[in-house]
């Protein structure tokens, strides 16, 4: 399974995926971290047919909230998600995935309600909680004692 | 969206907000009265002042890593323009081979940021599709050969920065590590086939309809006397600028202006100017290689070019000399005897210009005996072009005051989106907002 945690570690919430990647390897799961171009994703997944990625959102819920897609059966909403300068969000690099065949088999997709980000400032309590949560849940998905979801819905 | 109707005899403010929170914000606010232009703000926020803050009482080998965070399109020429500068106030000077690969790095950040920003961001405007999805669904090859091309730029970047985003193997004096011979020869049938692709991208794209608009604009960009620039140069204009980078701050004036967080920068006492690919092309033309000058006559690009919106041409030029340049570079090298020279530090203050792929970016940074920097100034491409994109505007949106809201929207967006500024993908999904009085 290919674990990614995205996101900027220098602007606070943002850093939520990048949290979660470094909880999982300080318990020994492999998880990488990328900050930066999404549509490189599209070749960072084609190794593996089972992928989780975890992003910041902002959706108006209460931050720290979690949310859990399956693009296979949701379309992200590209509001949701990063809209970077100049580049794709994550919301378009899965759905010009979709359209190119080259979206994983099995993909969750973890949302972290974030509020602040401001250049240099540390992630907020509540995503840093959240951030413990994923961790938890994505372990025993690893273990495979838990089934996600494949719905999306928001808890807190 | 709401408005979406156009009465012509009432005050309308459109407002483009740029949905983007990572490397930059912006929106765009347009305010109409009677059909008539009112006012024009970009609004854009930018990350590197406040970078600039954070890189005060750190040491200047810390720099390069740091600025690298500022964009993740475009890592290579922020790190690059740093140790360009910090190298200058220290009187470094590199090996050759480094200097070669410094330029194969550089052409494989343009590669990536502009294959991203031609294939898949602004061919949609011009050929009638939303955005890359769409195209791909009615040509999927074709989006499959966009994003082979920007992969080629990602394996330049993996191989020379240690990893494709955020390279971590530049430092000031050289490299951390150099590649062997051999391992830059993997690169050398993806050059081919890339290049081949890029000629052939490079025509299609200049039999595109262009809106007719043209400006007097000042291009300005690096030049060097026998390259066609990435790392270094003299600072050029078509109005006659020719200056060394270290007078950039007596010639160029940074304004504060209300409705937005970046600076506007000017030429002081001419005003506006514009940086870029366009500008780089127009005022580098003689020193493009054979391919690209044949692959600009194919497309029709003839310079000086005025017209903002060919600048999708400029860079579909500006691709093939890099995938050019990239085959040279890779035939020439040789490992250099060490990766890195010694550096001796000092207190010394230093700035440097170099191109990024939306344009000149200026570094000037001043550090103690220790070298710890006491003063840090990044002026990046897009506030440079700001103040002429707003003018652009003033004088592009008259004749379409009167269409429905949806459509001046879609002209405007095209028309920033030229400029490539740091806000461009975003114009994809825009929440438009129409206020009347």
């Amino acid at each position: 399974m290919l674990i990614i945690g995205l996101g900027n570690p220098d602007r606070g919430d943002d850093a939520a995926g990048i949290l979660v990647a470094r909880n999982l390897r300080e318990h020994g799961i492999k998880a990488v971290e990328h900050a930066g171009a999404m549509l490189a994703l599209l070749d960072r997944w084609a190794v593996s047919e089972r992928v989780i990625v975890i992003d910041a959102v902002v959706s108006g819920a209460a931050p720290g909230s979690i949310q859990v897609w399956d693009p296979w059966k949701v379309p992200l909403k590209r509001t949701l998600f990063r809209a970077s300068t100049h580049e794709f969000s994550l919301a378009d690099t899965i759905e010009l995935a979709r359209v190119l065949n080259r979206l994983p088999t099995w993909i969750r997709i973890y949302g972290i309600e974030a509020n602040r980000f401001e250049t240099g400032i540390e992630p907020s309590e509540e995503v840093v909680s959240a951030a413990k949560r994923v961790t938890v849940e994505i372990e025993r998905i690893v273990a495979g004692g838990l089934s996600v979801s494949t719905r999306a819905g928001t808890r807190t | 969206m709401s408005g979406a109707s156009s009465p012509e005899k009432e005050s309308r403010t459109i407002r483009v907000n740029y949905m983007s929170r990572v490397e930059g914000e912006a929106s765009l606010v347009i305010r109409l009265k009677d059909n008539q232009v009112r006012d024009i703000k970009l609004k854009i926020f930018e990350p590197p002042r406040l970078f600039e803050a954070l890189l005060k009482g750190r040491h200047f080998s810390e720099v390069p890593d740091i600025t690298a965070r500022i964009c993740g399109i475009c890592p290579v020429a922020y790190q690059m323009t740093s140790v360009h500068a910090i190298e200058r106030a220290l009187g470094i000077t590199v090996d050759p081979m480094v200097r070669l690969l410094r330029r194969l790095l550089y052409a494989g950040e343009w590669l990536e940021s502009h294959a991203l920003h031609v294939y898949l961001l602004h061919i949609p405007d011009f050929l009638g599709y939303p955005d890359a999805i769409e195209m791909a669904r009615a040509d999927r090859a074709e989006i499959e050969n966009a994003l082979r091309i920007k992969k080629i730029g990602n394996a330049i970047m993996a191989l020379l920065g240690g990893r494709e985003i955020h390279p971590v193997s530049v430092t000031v004096g050289g490299f951390y590590k150099v590649p062997t011979k051999a391992e830059l020869q993997t690169l050398v049938e993806e050059l081919k086939w890339g290049l081949d692709r890029a000629v052939a991208n490079t025509h299609r794209i200049g039999q595109f309809e262009f809106p007719d608009f043209e400006e007097d604009y000042e291009f300005v960009a690096l030049s060097h006397p026998s390259e066609y620039p990435f790392n270094e140069g003299r600072l050029v204009s078509s109005k006659g600028l020719d200056i060394d980078v270290s007078e950039y701050e007596e010639t160029f004036a940074e304004q504060q202006v209300k409705h937005s967080n970046a600076l506007h920068s000017q030429i002081k006492e001419r005003g506006s100017y514009q940086v870029g690919a366009l500008a780089r092309v127009n005022l580098n033309y003689a020193k493009l290689p054979d391919v690209a000058k044949q692959a600009a006559e194919s497309a029709g690009l003839h310079v000086p070019c005025r017209n903002p919106f060919k600048s999708i041409i400029a860079r579909a030029v500006e691709m093939v000399f890099a995938l050019e340049e990239a085959r040279r570079i890779i035939s020439v090298y040789d490992p250099p005897a060490s990766p890195r020279v010694a550096i001796p530090v000092h207190s010394a203050t230093g700035c440097a210009i170099t191109e990024a792929p939306r344009g000149t970016l200026y570094n000037r940074y001043g550090f103690d005996e220790n070298g710890i920097l006491h003063n840090a100034l990044i002026v990046p491409p897009t506030s440079q072009n700001q103040r002429r994109i707003e003018e652009d505007l003033w004088k592009f949106l008259p004749p379409f005051t009167s269409l429905r809201v949806s459509e001046l929207t879609k002209r405007c967006e095209q028309l920033v989106r030229s400029y490539d500024p740091c806000i461009s993908c975003a114009t994809h999904f825009l929440r438009v907002n129409v206020e009347r009085e």
